[in-house]
């Protein structure tokens, strides 16, 4: 007598297709972020030494390229790769400490308006509506056009305007977690309001805000070069991507790669960071119970 | 009565405002209107009623997590919406319907446990541990679970988490708003038990919210059963399944199936209406659904008819010389 045993198949976890994108992403941001940290110790040359007589290099795939400078010199003789690689610095710089202040910010109306309703959350709403109205772009010309450009400056003023995504986010995810019975269980339990609002609420939301954390570097990167782009972000000799596409506006037709290469990047690192967004949306939705 | 009430319950009543959008009026909801009853130390009030009729609203109001519009709620005579929130957690705890939801997913099961006390900021980190420790013990919780997040329990196992949280602090009322309903039928009797056991254990008084009849004839010493925002009839268990006196109460009573596939699904003639707690009917709050509705239910809304203290039912039929009867399931005017 035979007895037939069948067991569910073992799930192994594989690479899925949202994970692939992620992982790319991760490669993607690391190397960024690793030529930002140690690339410039790396590099030979100085991204600011101007070389006047070496100017318009093109990079090595070109004829006419020199195997010192391997992604060729700018229209002042600077190393590109130097460049590119200090560019990459300011770039995550501002991407960073753009989504810091915007995600206090946003965050914190969020979470009031979603927690306390009523009132409290009229008010938020009002202020996302307010935000949601005014033209980044404009209102950021016209401050820097004001107090001039520096790079605290382009960081407060994208800080101050872009923390619309993290309110709505953090406002409709605490009104979610707000009608859930474990909120219910620790409101009866005598819990605080802070206690609340940072152990039950602020954990259960985390996931989504990383999400929105990792786009909105992205956006706050394409903000700046699109700032600098308009001569209005980072100040000169600073290397960021955007300045770089507009300082080799004036060569594209002739020396195309001036543009090409910090466009490229800025292109590939802000792909790679919205692939790590959605492989933190679909990894952590997944995570979820039920 | 002699000894006090444990939880006194006063009229209360809770409107909702429904926003009709920025332009059409407000509407009002009446979910609790005008409940009052109590419940002596040691006993179990059932509440029954459809979905709808206001039963998990009274428990919200009853845990302060909503401010009634009026009425009071009264613990060992202490007003409970004139106590703080630490006060409030001592008297009263809850233990809710989805295990799954009732529990914090990024909290450890020590944490989620140890939360009531932690909250009264009075206790020691030793005494935490050590009375978490106890009560996990008491509701069969393996301590090894303790560092565990509640994603890695069955629902079994996190109903009593849930219930270690809230005896945790030995309050006087604990309130169940179905605390079974969302678990598998087998381990729905190990969680009543423990449920029972605890009572008699912390000399605990229960309000149980269920839809579940059978449940609630089981746990209930009282029932009280809800239509639409009000309790109809409220009698001593055995006295209410025996002899059902409001019409309702015989519905439901009719509505639970039986193992007999014969017997198909009961017609307990209340036809298809679901009752609207935004549209009240005039007069008997029931009348539109009720068979033996009179003239008279349609212009009056019957009063209370206070037999005892334990014995309320809201019917204008229900005491004239017994004019229906139940015959086989069914209804005759007798």
């Amino acid at each position: 007598m035979s007895i037939a045993i069948s067991l569910p198949p073992v799930r192994v976890r594989t690479f899925r297709v949202g994970n692939v994108g992620f992982w790319i992403g991760v490669a993607i941001c690391s190397v960024v972020v690793l030529a930002a940290v140690v690339g410039n110790a790396l590099v030979p040359h100085d991204p600011f030494a101007q070389n006047l007589n070496n100017r318009l290099v093109p990079p090595f795939w070109m004829e006419g390229s020199q195997p010192d400078h391997l992604l060729g010199t700018d229209q002042l003789g600077r190393d590109y790769l130097a460049r590119l690689v200090y560019g990459a610095r300011i770039s995550l710089l501002i991407g960073i400490t753009t989504m810091i202040v915007s995600g206090l910010i946003g965050t914190t109306l969020g979470i009031l308006g979603g927690y306390f309703g009523g009132i409290v959350d009229d008010v938020v709403l009002f202020l996302i509506t307010c935000r949601l109205s005014i033209p980044v772009v404009l209102v950021a010309l016209a401050v820097v056009g004001l107090l001039g450009s520096s790079l605290t400056l382009v960081i407060c003023t994208l800080g101050l305007l872009l923390w619309d995504r993290f309110a709505v986010v953090a406002r409709s995810t605490t009104m979610q977690v707000r009608s859930l019975d474990y909120m219910n269980a620790a409101m009866c339990a005598g819990a605080s309001t802070p206690r609340l609002l940072f152990r039950e609420i602020l954990p259960n939301i985390a996931s989504h805000l990383a999400v929105v954390a990792t786009l909105e570097i992205a956006l706050a990167i394409l903000f700046e070069a699109t700032l600098s782009f308009l001569g209005l972000g980072v100040p000169a000799p600073l290397p960021s991507w955007g300045l770089m596409i507009a300082e080799g506006k004036d060569y594209m037709f002739f020396s195309s790669w001036v543009i090409m290469i910090p466009g490229v990047t800025l292109f590939i690192f802000v792909m790679g960071v919205n692939f790590v967004g959605d492989g933190l949306r679909s990894l952590l939705g997944a995570e979820r119970p039920r | 009565m002699n000894s006090p009430a444990a939880i006194e319950v006063r009229d209360v009543r809770q409107e909702f405002r429904v926003s009709g959008g920025m332009f059409a009026a407000a509407r009002h909801v009446v979910a609790v209107d005008g409940v009052s009853f109590s419940v002596p130390a040691g006993r179990v009030l059932g509440i029954v009623g459809e979905s709808g009729c206001g039963k998990s609203t009274l428990a919200r109001l009853i845990l302060g997590l909503l401010a009634p519009t009026s009425g009071d709620a009264l613990v060992y005579g202490q007003r409970l919406a004139a106590l703080d929130r630490k006060a409030r957690a001592r008297l009263i705890q809850p233990v809710f319907q989805d295990p799954f939801s009732s529990l914090n997913p990024r909290q450890t099961i020590q944490e989620i446990v140890s939360l009531p006390l932690v909250a009264q900021g009075s206790f020691e980190a030793p005494e935490i541990t050590r009375l978490t420790n106890e009560i996990l013990d008491r509701v069969g919780i393996a301590r090894a679970m303790a560092t565990r997040l509640p994603a890695e329990l069955s629902g079994g196992q996190r109903q009593r988490v849930a219930i270690a949280r809230a005896l945790i602090i030995k309050p006087k009322v604990v309130v169940c708003d179905e605390p079974t309903s969302a678990l598998d039928v087998s381990v729905q009797a190990q969680i009543l038990n423990l449920l029972a056991e605890l009572r008699r254990e912390f000399n605990l008084t229960y309000i149980f919210i269920s839809h579940n009849l059978a449940v609630i004839e089981h746990v209930a010493s009282t029932v009280a059963v809800m239509y639409l925002g009000r309790i109809v009839e409220m009698n001593e268990t055995d006295v209410l399944f025996r002899s059902p006196r409001h019409p309702y109460t015989r519905a439901l009573l009719d509505s639970v199936l039986t193992p007999e596939p014969d017997l198909g699904i009961p017609d307990v003639g209340l036809g298809d209406a679901v009752p609207d707690p935004s549209r009240i009917p005039a007069g008997c709050r029931f009348h539109p659904r009720c068979r033996m509705a009179v003239e008279r239910c349609q212009r009056e809304p019957p009063k209370p008819d206070l037999a005892a203290p334990d014995e309320m039912v809201e019917c204008h039929l229900a005491n004239q010389d017994n004019p229906f009867q139940l015959v086989g399931g069914q209804y005759a005017q007798g």
